[in-house]
């Protein structure tokens, strides 16, 4: 037992390293969605009365709305930027190095997952409170409150980078996966919209969103933020969760060795 | 030593008394459905509708706080109500469509602004009877009394002007010119400002009482709005003099102006068409009615946040809140 631990431990170190020495990827991943908040929210401020739906009490601007959605698009992206290392990983080598290690390959993924959700928390904290640092209304009680969500959305979105990552071959595969994949996911959910304003633009778009796992994330996450626990939408992540590992394991059985 | 039981149930009561002391009632009239919401400010709901004349708009407590008088707009009277049983108890004649009126501090005089005929009307409260009237300028609108009782004053919306009414001689003895479409006016709680909105110029002036001169005019600018939706109509003022709040209409947002330096500080986003205002009694709360969006929302004044908005009636427009 003992032993997965400290698997778990360097994993996690690891991948925290590496990602904190990679300032670009840093600054990219506080760059993107800080200039959604702060263009896309600016723009719109006047144009969009956000009518009041829960968790929300009362009226509130649009870059209150966004922020949720911009933290499930962070940790999209993290997700994907995990995947996408992880090919890198296979085509460098290191992933051999990796799984040459005698604990068990579900383990060895499910602690890659775990490390990477844990790089995801950095991101959306530094986003989050420059955030709030800049202006927007959001509670600082909620920077706790919305831990455990953020821990079951990481897990969810990079279990689903993984199956990615399983699936694809090279790097170079990797920008269509971007454009056919993460850009559809972000767009066809109440990330940038609520539900009920896509449902007055076109019904089946509006069913689209609802059944995107992604909504689900982005609502977890905005309820948790105002210290409300979405349990549909929890069961839901918690249920895509399972589907995406279950397939990223059939993905990285030993067959692939070829 | 008290057993601890009974210690817990002395804290339990103690609480207990504490949260009955902060509750109060909200009343907020609704123009469109006739009715008069009653709303809990402790917990913030919605306790009763109750069934008022047509179109009532301004609502005002009397002193002893047990009834409340209603404009009701299109019955062409004052509705008096008797706030335990919810019952309206007598008309005063109001004259035609009064839409605002202001009770003096001794409460027994009521002054209605009739829009329609050009008049303010004197109503004494017991009798229940006009005691006077007196011809204004053109589409009378706000009512303000002085706090010491000896100005009634009123704006017309046509005019551009405040009217100066001695209560005393029941005479206009001046008029203080002010900008576009004059609607509501207010006095600071030590009688030497009186604060008036200007719906169409976009401006609240502030007004010397002593001289009756304009000494600062309060301008608006909230990012992203046209100037032109920016229409100030209700004001509030804080006590002791830090703050006033006026809703600025179509703008959606209501402006905290420090009333010191005469200079907004903060824009709070609320409901569509915010037009009335009112103060708890302790101060903590601001409630104003959204006229479009059909909701109050109700203003932390120490925090300078909106807690919540509250749905209510079809367009909300006067708002009191018992003990204020």
């Amino acid at each position: 037992m003992k032993t997965k631990w400290i698997v778990l431990w360097a994993i996690i170190v690891r991948e925290l390293r590496r990602f904190l020495q990679q300032r670009s990827r840093f600054f990219g991943a506080l760059v993107r969605p800080l200039i959604w908040l702060m263009v896309f929210a600016a723009g719109f401020r006047a144009a969009l009365g956000i009518a009041i739906t829960p968790p929300y009490e009362t009226y509130i601007t649009y870059d209150v709305y966004i922020v949720p959605g911009l933290v499930g698009m962070v940790q999209l992206f993290n997700g994907m930027q995990n995947s996408l290392s992880m090919v890198y990983d296979r085509e460098m080598g290191s992933m051999r190095v990796l799984l040459t290690c005698p604990e068990p390959l579900p383990f060895l993924l499910f602690a890659r997952l775990f490390a990477g959700m844990c790089v995801s928390l950095v991101q959306v904290y530094a986003f989050l409170l420059i955030a709030r640092l800049s202006g927007v209304d959001l509670p600082w009680s909620g920077f706790a409150s919305v831990l455990p969500a953020l821990v079951l959305t990481g897990l969810m979105l990079g279990a689903a980078g993984m199956v990615l990552s399983s699936q694809v071959r090279q790097i170079e595969n990797f920008a269509g996966v971007m454009n056919f994949v993460v850009f559809p996911v972000f767009f066809l959910s109440s990330a940038l919209y609520p539900l009920w304003k896509m449902q007055e633009a076109s019904e089946w778009v509006y069913q689209l969103c609802r059944f995107n796992p992604f909504t689900d994330a982005v609502e977890m996450i905005r309820f948790a933020l105002y210290g409300q626990w979405q349990v549909e939408a929890a069961n839901h992540t918690v249920l895509a969760t399972a589907v995406c590992l279950t397939l990223a394991l059939l993905g990285y059985r030993p067959r692939q060795r070829a | 030593m008290p057993h601890p039981l009974s210690r817990l149930a002395a804290l339990l009561l103690a609480s207990f008394a504490a949260s009955q002391a902060m509750a109060a009632n909200v009343y907020v009239s609704n123009e469109k459905d006739h009715t008069l919401s009653v709303i809990d400010s402790s917990t913030l709901q919605v306790v009763k509708t109750l069934k008022v004349g047509k179109r009532p708009r301004g609502i005002t407590l009397s002193k002893d706080g047990k009834s409340l008088f209603i404009c009701a707009s299109d019955d062409n009277t004052v509705q008096v109500m008797d706030l335990a049983s919810g019952k309206i108890t007598h008309n005063l004649p109001s004259g035609e469509d009064p839409e605002q009126f202001a009770l003096a501090p001794d409460g027994k005089s009521l002054y209605i602004a009739n829009e329609n005929s050009n008049v303010v009307t004197i109503i004494d409260v017991a009798s229940r009877r006009v005691t006077g009237q007196v011809d204004v300028g053109v589409e009378p609108e706000g009512m303000a009394v002085s706090p010491d009782g000896r100005w009634a004053v009123n704006t017309s919306e046509t005019t551009n002007m405040v009217h100066w009414i001695d209560t005393a001689t029941r005479k206009l003895v001046d008029s203080t010119l002010v900008d576009q479409r004059p609607r509501y006016a207010r006095f600071s709680a030590d009688g030497k400002l009186l604060w008036v909105s200007a719906e169409v110029g976009g401006t609240v002036s502030v007004i010397d009482v002593a001289s009756r001169k304009r000494i600062k005019t309060i301008s608006f600018a909230i990012t992203g709005i046209p100037k032109d939706r920016i229409q100030p109509v209700g004001i509030r003022l804080t006590r002791d003099g830090r703050y006033a709040f006026v809703p600025l209409g179509p703008a959606n947002h209501v402006a905290v102006i420090d009333a010191k330096t005469f200079q907004p500080v903060k824009y709070l986003l609320v409901g569509r068409r915010v037009w009335h205002a009112e103060l708890s009694a302790d101060e903590k709360q601001l409630w104003v009615t959204n006229g479009i969006s059909n909701d109050v929302s109700v203003i932390d004044t120490a925090a300078l946040k909106v807690l919540k908005s509250i749905p209510v009636g079809r367009y909300p427009w006067g708002v009191a809140v018992s003990g204020s």
